[in-house]
């Protein structure tokens, strides 16, 4: 075949030099020497480190979450002490202390939190709750993530009456209070385990939390499905799906990344607002919404039991709006207000 | 339903008609033409001629609301239109190929340059990741990419409108294709980058044997790179035969006008020509020639009765009820009906 031929520029095209170095000018913003490109994904982080709150929200929420996953464990491993640890051994130690103050009154570096009512670690508590949080935060957010992308996505690109039937839906769902939905649900298969309410928590917070992921997706691909090189693709014979999935949804990423940061807290505040009205995680578990609940039945005796999981959580959900807000910028330029 | 006498493509009476709201359009209505191996044939006309939907109906990417009415599309020994949608789907590509117009917005912007070639004969050839990396690599250096190892992992936007052309052409043969359809491949180019990617082709061509459609409303490439040449209006074909002769014996006055509408950069400074009045409205078009309103040798009977498809040589048709007229005006001799063949 003539095209395995060693390749000779001179030969194969045969323009004269002036026209040559016509072409290296059309090569944007770097004429002259070359330059090593860029890919978007550098370009974003670049314009999200510049971004001095959202970088403040990135390293909160590394620490935070180090802290929920790690946390429990050195506290077991430094002071024997586990969340739902309860002194029943003795009666004095089974009420609230104050932070870093042991049972006489004296100063304690043991619970530097203090405790609740039946004399546990708030400390460890709060770290434990935070992993659940998180975790009920991000599954809910993979949930949406992979429903809601792929299905948003299948309505977008077929379009017609397929994208009918399944907005429709999508808009039914939406058009239910989907706080009442989630409890009416938690309340009707109300389970006896802890560890199974928990899991009753994630279906209901992620059966939900898709459609919205569903309505960007759908917009997105929209508008990127009569883009030429949808058709240029088309024209090359790949697959629809493949089409779909390697190459619609990618280019929706940037929106789908910042909907998903901004999501995560969302959830957090249903979570704990379930939790608080005793819908969510039970105890012995703790999740910070279920522990505010417990602190605010005390706020005028013990107020530090409401104070630490509540201001825990707030930093935690600004740091995430931070970094959401600050993603959204990174990765959208355009849609960023002057 | 084989093919004869050395043709690669066969277009007979095909019809795509778009059913919207403000009427059935009918975008192609009823062309017919052959293609021979390592032939190039150009498509001319107007914007919203039909020439993009005639391709696109070819390897049966018709956007919605568009159906292919009737007609056939011969490729070797099968009908296009009548195979299942898996089978046309391995031809594209790898036995039909497409470049578009507009290269800036033809790349995915989120896959790199690599990875979009890679895709190519990882479908269509079966070649392994690496094996795939190493034929786009070599695919970018036969179209003059520089440098072309380390640019291959570089995105479109690190490319320039001209390099993403190539880009586009280096993705479209890498599979060898049969048959290349270029859809206004240098419009949006600038001239000297237009020379660049033209000559491309051009040397492509002659060296893989493929046969092109090149489909663009400028004549000068017309002129330059085809064999053959298709002049579009309003969906039908209005005159067609070899390039040499319908440039210097055009025997219909629409081609005539678009002849005398290319500007002439060593005439004297004055008007430039051009046809008067607009494309018709190809949803509601009256009984008469499509051409007629515009027409500046319109008579009578244009408004009234639909020109007939008159041979004017061997290789020479024309869609105009003076069609003759027409091509001895030009200085065309007409041969009688028995010296034709």
């Amino acid at each position: 075949m003539a095209i395995d031929r060693k390749p000779d520029h001179d030969d194969l095209i045969h323009i004269p030099p002036e026209m040559a170095v016509a072409e290296a000018d059309v090569r944007p913003e770097e004429a002259g020497e070359f330059v090593r490109g860029t890919s978007l994904w550098r370009d974003a982080w670049r314009r999200l480190l510049k971004n001095k709150l959202a970088v403040f929200g990135l390293v909160v929420v590394i620490i935070i979450t180090l802290a929920s996953l790690l946390g429990p464990t050195l506290i077991k491993r430094t002071s024997g002490i586990t969340p739902d640890y309860i002194p029943t051994n003795d009666i004095r130690l089974t009420q609230s202390f104050p932070p870093f103050t042991g049972p006489d009154g004296e100063f304690s570096w043991l619970h530097p939190m203090g405790t609740d009512n039946a004399g546990r670690d708030q400390l460890a508590r709060i770290l434990q709750g935070g992993q659940i949080s998180l975790f009920v935060a991000v599954i809910a957010t993979l949930v949406s993530l992979l429903i809601g992308v792929t299905y948003g996505a299948i309505a977008g690109y077929f379009g017609g009456r397929i994208d009918n039937v399944m907005m429709r839906f999508v808009d039914v769902l939406y058009s239910l209070p989907y706080v009442i939905l989630v409890i009416v649900l938690l309340s009707m298969f109300r389970s006896q385990t802890p560890r199974g309410q928990l899991i009753l928590l994630f279906v209901a917070i992620g059966s939900v939390s898709w459609l919205t992921m569903a309505r960007i997706v759908r917009g997105q691909i929209l508008s990127l499905k009569n883009q030429e090189f949808v058709l240029a693709a088309r024209a090359t014979g790949v697959s629809t799906s493949r089409i779909i999935f390697r190459h619609l949804i990618p280019n929706t990423l940037g929106p789908v990344i910042v909907y998903a940061t901004l999501s995560i807290p969302q959830i957090m505040l249903t979570e704990a607002f379930l939790s608080f009205l005793g819908f969510g995680v039970q105890a012995p578990l703790s999740s910070w919404g279920s522990l505010a609940a417990e602190g605010i039945q005390n706020i005028g005796v013990f107020p530090w039991q409401l104070i630490f999981p509540g201001v825990t959580m707030a930093l935690t959900l600004f740091s995430l709006n931070f970094l959401g807000d600050g993603l959204r910028d990174a990765l959208d330029p355009q849609m960023r207000t002057v | 339903m084989t093919i004869s006498n050395g043709n690669l493509l066969e277009v007979k009476n095909l019809r795509t008609y778009f059913d919207t709201d403000d009427g059935m359009v009918k975008a192609v209505d009823g062309i017919s033409f052959q293609l021979k191996r390592g032939e190039t044939l150009g498509i001319v006309g107007e914007s919203g001629s039909g020439k993009s939907v005639a391709n696109l109906s070819i390897i049966r990417l018709i956007p919605e609301p568009g159906k292919i009415v009737s007609g056939e599309v011969l490729f070797h020994d099968s009908d296009l239109l009548l195979l299942p949608n898996e089978a046309v789907r391995k031809i594209r590509g790898r036995r039909i190929a497409m470049i578009f117009q507009d290269p800036m917005t033809s790349l995915n912007p989120f896959m790199k340059i690599s990875r979009q070639l890679m895709e190519m004969t990882e479908l269509h050839l079966g070649h392994s990741k690496a094996q795939a990396f190493e034929h786009a690599v070599k695919m970018l250096e036969t179209v003059g990419i520089p440098d072309a190892r380390s640019r291959a992992n570089d995105y479109p936007h690190e490319f320039s409108g001209g390099m993403r052309q190539r880009v586009m052409i280096a993705m479209a043969l890498s599979c060898e294709p049969e048959l290349l359809i270029a859809d206004e491949p240098t419009t949006a180019l600038d001239v000297t980058i237009q020379a660049q990617i033209l000559e491309l082709i051009k040397t492509l061509k002659r060296e893989t044997g493929t046969s092109v459609i090149l489909i663009t409303h400028d004549l000068g490439v017309v002129a330059g790179m085809t064999d053959h040449v298709i002049v579009m209006y309003a969906g039908k074909i209005f005159e067609q035969g070899k390039t040499t002769e319908l440039f210097s014996l055009p025997g219909n006055p629409y081609t005539k006008g678009l002849l005398r509408s290319v500007p002439d950069p060593t005439a004297e400074q004055g008007k430039l020509y051009q046809i008067p009045g607009l494309p018709p409205d190809v949803a509601h078009l009256k009984p008469g020639c499509p051409f007629a309103p515009r027409c500046d040798r319109v008579e009578e009977i244009c408004h009234k009765e639909f020109p007939p498809f008159v041979q004017l040589n061997a290789d020479h048709h024309s869609l105009c009820h003076f069609a003759r007229e027409v091509y001895a005006d030009s200085g065309g001799v007409i041969l009688a009906a028995d010296e034709r063949k």
